[in-house]
């Protein structure tokens, strides 16, 4: 199992999500994984659904759209690859689920090179409003309660830094 | 005027108000107005906004006014990051099964040059 673990920074009130990630792996390996179309479906979509390429050009001023199916129906996501660099990439990134369309996120992911052949992926997505990223973030969510006082210190913690 | 949990916690005396809250059962409004550097009226206005939020309850027993922390409610905004973040490993563990498999083949690569 790997020892590397995600971290999400969502301040309230803020229209970003910070997701950082590091990567035992080079560089050149993490980005060949985000614009190879066969490597790309095999680790995008969660387990269970069939995911469709139906458009994929990774490169400047290219664009996407993808389907995940399951038996329930069809989820589709579309938007451009405005920046694709091995250290950089820029691309908007759109639901097409949402009972109105314009819901658009701004997404830059940089992948960095660490020692040892290992790499640091941050990504940043800017939402359009509060809002729009609290909806998004809440989406998908099972409902279930998370009791305990260890959970909010921690929570307390994080967001006081 | 938005009041909610979110609304509550954006600021750092009112986190504070909370953590505090969270340690002791119960606490008086002087009880807590001690523990920070503003002033009274300042720490007032704050539970006023964490009650607005749900997260803060009020409770006249006598003379004083005592406050309680409601954490069913903020238990929400931790439930939501968690559940985000598993979506997240979930997808970056696949990936990192992808570039095991990479890094196998390109070291089959170099073996045949």
């Amino acid at each position: 199992m790997s020892k590397n673990k995600v971290s999400i920074i969502a301040e309230p009130n803020k229209q970003e999500v910070f997701i950082t990630r590091e990567f035992d792996a080079p560089r050149a390996l993490v980005y060949k994984a985000h614009i190879d179309p066969e490597l790309y479906v095999k680790w995008l979509g969660p387990h269970g659904l069939e995911m469709i390429l139906e458009t994929f050009e990774p490169v400047n001023g290219g664009k996407y759209r993808y389907i995940h199916k399951d038996e329930n129906g069809e989820y589709a996501f579309h938007g451009v690859f405005h920046t694709m660099t091995e250290d950089l990439m820029i691309q908007t990134f759109e639901f097409e689920g949402l009972p109105e369309p314009g819901h658009v996120t701004l997404d830059t992911m940089r992948l960095e090179e660490l020692p040892n052949n290992r790499t640091r992926l941050t990504i940043q997505s800017v939402f359009q409003s509060v809002a729009d990223r609290d909806g998004m973030m809440q989406s998908g969510m099972e409902t279930g309660v998370v009791e305990g006082y260890e959970k909010l210190d921690a929570l307390l913690e994080k967001m006081s830094l | 005027m938005r009041r909610d949990v979110f609304q509550a916690i954006a600021d750092p005396n009112r986190r504070a108000i909370l953590s505090l809250l969270a340690k002791n059962e119960r606490l008086n409004l002087n009880g807590v107005a001690e523990n920070f550097r503003i002033s009274r009226p300042a720490v007032s206005r704050h539970i006023k906004i964490l009650k607005e939020c749900g997260l803060v309850i009020v409770i006249q027993e006598g003379r004083e006014r005592y406050c309680e922390a409601k954490f069913d409610k903020l238990n929400e905004v931790t439930d939501w990051i968690e559940k985000y973040r598993q979506f997240w490993e979930e997808r970056f563990s696949r990936l990192d099964k992808i570039l095991e498999e990479m890094k196998k083949q390109e070291k089959k690569k170099n073996v045949k040059k």
